[in-house]
C-alpha cells in the first residue's frame, strides 16, 4: 500500500467508499464552503433516492440560501415566495395526496416572515415534511439578525449583539410546533459530524416515510453553522455552534409518535 | 338540458368553479365575497368531483396555495375582495412571473384602506396595470351579470391554460350579492392524473419521471440579460392574447350618436340610462368591455368615428377613463362620471350627466 | 310588463326573503328577474332593503333610484324611500311604528297593518307574507300558486310544514290592505 493515493487510485471501484447520489445534479453547490446546507441537501436527496420515490416527490424551497436548491436537487422543484413554502406544499399535497412533498426552509423564512404559514400547516396536520435549517442568521442577504439569533450574538442588523430587551428573544419555533396536535414527528438534528449526519439522515427518512401514514406533519430542524455570516472558519463555526447554539436549541427528538 | 336557478353572483361563481372541473379552491373570508367559500363548504364538491376546498389562514396563504396547485398543472382558484386582493399581489406577481395558470376573483368593495364593504370599481388600475411588482399583465374579465359569474370560471381556466397566465375576474359587490337567473350547463369533468401528465407535464411539477428532465417552477432569474429576455417573452405572449382574446359587447350602438363606456355593474346602470335617454330622443349607446386586459381599444376607436362624445361611467374617481382616452386619441370629448366609496350611480343621474354634456354644460 | 320594487324595513322582518320569493315566483312565470339587497353590518339589527325587478325584458340596472312600488316597513325607510316612488306609482306601508305618515299626492298609498295581523295569528314570523299578500292584491303580477312554489323553494325542507300557514298569511294580507288616498 502506498503512502498516498493518486486520483487514479481513488477512482478505482474497489477504493470507492462514497458516491454522490444521482439525485444531486452536477451543478456546483452555491452554498459557502463549510456550510451545513450542502450536507443537508445531500441527505434529503439520498433519502429520496434510497426510498426510490424520485418520480413521486415534489420539493419546495422558498427564499433564502436554499432558493437555488432546484439547481441541485434532481426532482421536480418549486421555488416559493418568502415564507410561503408550507402554504404551497399544502396545496401540492392536497391536489396530489399520494405524492411525497417536502419544504426546505431557513430560519428567517420559516420562523419570521412565514411563521403564520408554518404554524397553520403544522396545525392542520398537512401530511408533508418540513426540513428547517436553523443557523441563527439571514445568510442569503448577508448576515442580518434572524428570529433564531442568540442573545448577544452579533449580526449586521444587531452589530453590538442581539439585545433581547430591544430585539426580543430567540424563537424556538420547533418546540412551538411540537405543541400542535397536527404535528406527528418533531425532531432537532445537526450535520456537523459524521455521527450527527447519520442521525440526521435517519430523522429525515422517518419524516418522509411518515407521509405514507397520513397522520400529520413531520418537522426536522437541522441546527447548522453559517461560517460566512458568523465570520468564522468552518471548524470554528462548528465548535461555536456546539457551545452556543446547542444549549439554546438542544439536540434530539421533541415529539415522537407513540405508535410506529 | 340546462338547469335554471335563481342564484347570488357569488354562489353562481362557486357553482361555476365546480362545473368547470376545478381541482381546488383556496379562500379566506371577506365581505362581500364570503358566500363563495360558504357555498363550496355547503355543497362539498370534495365528496363528488374530488375538488379540494380549503379555508386558508390568510389571503397570503390562499394565493400561495393557488401557486402550489397551479405548479402541479391543476385547475385552481381563489377569491377575495379588495383589501384581500392587495395582500395577494405578491403571489399574483409570482404566478405571472412563473407563467402559471389560475383564476382569481375580486368582488370589489370601496377603498382605500379598510374602506367600505359596499360595491366599487376602484381596483381597475390594480387589476389591469399590474398590481404586484414587476413587468407583467393578468388577463382581466369583467362580469356584469350573475350568469357571467357562473360562466367565467370555465372561460377563465380555458384562457389561463391556453396562455399559462393568471386570469383575474374583476367583479364587484353588486354582481356578487345580487340574485338573477342562471342557466347551469353540463359539468366539465376534472382532469384525470393521466390527462394532467399528458397536458401539462412539459412544465408542471407532476413528479420527475425517467422519460423527462426535472421540471422547475421559479420566477427567479438572477442574470439581468436573461430576466429581460423572459419579460420580453411574456410581453410577446400578451400581444398574442391581445390579438385573439378581446371581448366586448355593444348595446344600441348601431345608430348611436353618444356613447357610454362602462364595465361590470356600471354597464348595467348605463343600459338603463341608454333607455331613459332614448325615451327622450337621444341616440345613446353603450360599449361594455368584457376583457379589461387586453382592452378593446380598437372597438372604442372605431366607435369614436361615429359618435360625438363619450361618457365613461365607473364606480371610481376615474380609472378606466384613461384607457378610453388613449383609445380615442383625443379625437372626440371623453368625460367621466363616477361615484365612489361604495356609492352606486343611479341610471337617472348618469343620463342627466350625459344630457348636460350634450348641451355643452 | 316591468315592475320595479323596493322593499325596505328592519333587519329580521323578512324583507330579503320576501323579495326572494317574489323573484322565484317571477322565474316560474318565465319572467326576467333581479334581486339586489343592501348588505353588510347595517343589516345586523339595522335597516334592510332589497330591490326586486320583474320584467318581460332582460333587466338592465339592478340598482335604481325610483320605483314603481315601494313597500315600506319602518320610519327610517319611509324617510328614505317615500320620495323614490315614481309619479303615479304605489306606496304600501305598515303603520306600526310610523310617526310621520306618507304625504305625497302624486302616488297611490295603501296601508297594511301586518305587524298587528301577524300578532293576531300568533306567529309573528309570517309578517312578511302578510305584506306580500297585500302587495299581490294590488299588483297581481305573479300567480298565487307560483308564490307558494316560491315559498317552497326558499324554505328549507324541514320548514315545509309551515307552508299552509304562509298561505293563510298571504290571504290575510290580501283581505286587509286598504287605500289611504287616491291620487
Amino acid at each position: 500500500m502506498q503512502d498516498t493515493l493518486t486520483t487514479k487510485d481513488i477512482i478505482k471501484p474497489e477504493n470507492l467508499v462514497y458516491s454522490k447520489t444521482k439525485l444531486l445534479t452536477d451543478t456546483p453547490l452555491s452554498y459557502c464552503p463549510g456550510c451545513g446546507h450542502g450536507t443537508a441537501n445531500r441527505l434529503v436527496m439520498e433519502v429520496i433516492d434510497e426510498m426510490g420515490i424520485q418520480s413521486q416527490t415534489i420539493g419546495i424551497a422558498p427564499v433564502g440560501c436554499s432558493v437555488l436548491a432546484y439547481n441541485f436537487m434532481n426532482i421536480d422543484m418549486i421555488q416559493a415566495a418568502h415564507g410561503r413554502a408550507p402554504a404551497v406544499a399544502t396545496a401540492v399535497k392536497r391536489v396530489f395526496p399520494d405524492k411525497y412533498v417536502f419544504t426546505y426552509q431557513g430560519d428567517g423564512d420559516l420562523a419570521a416572515i412565514g411563521t403564520s404559514e408554518t404554524i397553520h400547516a403544522c396545525n392542520r396536520g398537512e401530511n408533508i415534511t418540513i426540513v428547517f435549517i436553523n443557523n441563527g442568521i439571514y445568510g442569503m442577504t448577508g448576515g442580518q439578525m434572524a428570529p433564531t439569533t442568540l442573545p448577544n450574538m452579533k449580526a449586521s442588523t444587531c452589530p453590538y449583539g442581539r439585545d433581547v430587551e430591544i430585539m426580543g428573544h430567540p424563537l424556538k419555533i420547533t418546540e412551538l410546533v411540537a405543541q400542535l396536535p397536527g404535528t406527528y414527528y418533531v425532531t432537532r438534528q445537526a450535520v456537523h459530524t459524521p455521527a450527527a449526519v447519520r442521525k440526521a439522515k435517519k430523522a429525515i427518512r422517518k419524516a418522509i416515510e411518515n407521509q405514507k401514514l397520513k397522520k400529520g406533519l413531520s418537522f426536522v430542524e437541522i441546527v447548522s453553522n453559517c461560517n460566512s455570516g458568523w465570520k468564522m472558519t468552518p471548524n470554528d463555526s462548528n465548535k461555536w455552534m456546539e457551545e452556543n447554539m446547542f444549549p439554546e436549541y438542544p439536540m434530539g427528538d421533541i415529539k415522537v409518535p407513540s405508535e410506529i | 338540458m340546462k338547469e335554471l336557478k335563481l342564484m347570488k353572483g357569488n354562489e353562481a361563481f362557486a357553482e361555476g368553479t365546480i362545473r368547470a372541473g376545478a381541482d381546488a379552491y383556496f379562500g379566506y373570508p371577506i365581505t362581500p365575497q364570503s358566500e363563495v367559500l360558504e357555498y363550496l363548504m355547503t355543497v362539498r364538491p370534495y365528496e363528488t368531483t374530488g375538488m379540494v376546498v380549503l379555508q386558508a389562514e390568510s389571503e397570503i396563504a390562499a394565493i400561495n396555495m393557488v401557486y402550489g396547485g397551479a405548479c402541479c398543472g391543476k385547475r385552481v382558484l381563489t377569491s377575495s375582495s379588495s383589501p384581500g386582493i392587495s395582500l395577494k399581489q405578491e403571489g399574483i406577481s409570482y404566478l405571472a412571473g412563473a407563467e402559471l395558470p389560475c383564476v382569481i376573483l375580486n368582488v370589489v368593495r370601496g377603498g382605500p384602506g379598510l374602506g367600505t364593504i359596499q360595491p366599487s370599481q376602484s381596483d381597475y388600475f390594480q387589476s389591469v396595470k399590474g398590481g404586484g411588482h414587476g413587468d407583467y399583465k393578468c388577463i382581466v374579465l369583467a362580469p356584469s351579470s350573475v350568469q357571467e359569474m357562473y360562466d367565467f370560471p370555465k372561460l377563465g381556466f380555458e384562457l389561463a391554460f391556453k396562455y399559462r397566465n393568471p386570469v383575474l375576474i374583476l367583479s364587484d359587490g353588486i354582481i356578487g350579492q345580487m340574485m338573477e337567473k342562471v342557466y347551469l350547463d353540463e359539468s366539465t369533468p376534472r382532469w384525470t392524473e393521466e390527462e394532467i401528465i399528458k397536458n401539462n407535464s412539459d412544465w408542471a411539477t407532476t413528479g420527475k419521471t425517467s422519460d423527462r428532465e426535472r421540471n422547475i417552477i421559479t420566477s427567479l432569474i438572477l442574470e439581468a440579460a436573461i430576466q429581460e429576455k423572459h419579460v420580453i417573452k411574456l410581453y410577446e405572449k400578451y400581444k398574442v392574447i391581445e390579438d385573439n382574446e378581446i371581448r366586448y359587447e355593444k348595446f344600441q350602438c348601431d345608430d348611436a350618436e353618444y356613447l357610454f363606456v362602462a364595465y361590470g355593474s356600471s354597464a348595467r346602470v348605463c343600459q338603463k340610462s341608454v333607455q331613459l335617454l332614448r325615451e327622450k330622443g337621444i341616440k345613446a349607446g353603450l360599449l361594455r368591455p368584457i376583457t379589461l386586459s387586453p382592452y378593446p381599444k380598437k372597438a372604442i376607436k372605431d366607435l369614436s368615428k361615429q359618435v360625438k362624445s363619450i361618457v365613461v361611467v365607473e364606480m371610481s374617481m376615474g380609472q378606466m377613463v384613461e384607457d378610453v382616452m388613449l383609445s380615442v386619441e383625443c379625437k372626440i370629448p371623453v368625460n367621466h362620471f363616477g361615484r365612489t366609496g361604495g356609492v352606486i350611480p343611479s341610471p337617472n343621474e348618469v343620463a342627466d350627466f350625459m344630457m348636460k354634456k350634450i348641451k355643452g354644460e | 310588463m316591468n315592475e320595479e320594487i323596493i322593499i325596505a324595513g328592519f333587519g329580521g322582518q323578512g324583507v330579503l326573503s320576501m323579495g326572494k320569493i317574489l323573484a322565484y315566483s317571477g322565474i316560474m312565470q318565465d319572467k326576467e328577474v333581479s334581486w339586489m339587497p343592501s348588505y353588510g353590518p347595517e343589516m345586523r339589527g339595522g335597516t334592510a332593503n332589497v330591490t326586486v325587478i320583474i320584467s318581460d325584458e332582460k333587466v338592465s340596472s339592478p340598482v335604481l333610484n325610483e320605483f314603481d312600488t315601494a313597500i315600506i316597513l319602518n320610519q327610517q325607510s319611509m324617510d328614505k324611500f317615500e320620495k323614490s316612488v315614481k309619479t303615479g306609482g304605489i306606496l304600501i306601508y305598515d303603520g306600526n311604528g310610523i310617526t310621520r305618515h306618507p304625504k305625497r299626492k302624486d302616488i297611490t298609498i295603501y296601508r297594511i297593518d301586518a305587524a298587528e295581523k301577524a300578532a293576531e295569528t300568533g306567529v309573528t314570523k309570517v309578517f312578511n307574507m302578510i305584506v306580500l299578500g297585500a302587495y299581490l292584491k294590488i299588483k297581481p303580477i305573479v300567480k298565487l300558486e307560483n308564490v307558494i312554489n316560491g315559498i317552497k323553494k326558499s324554505l328549507p325542507e324541514r320548514h315545509h310544514n309551515l307552508i299552509p300557514l304562509n298561505e293563510k298569511a298571504l290571504k290575510i294580507g290580501m283581505e286587509n290592505i286598504y287605500l289611504v288616498n287616491i291620487n
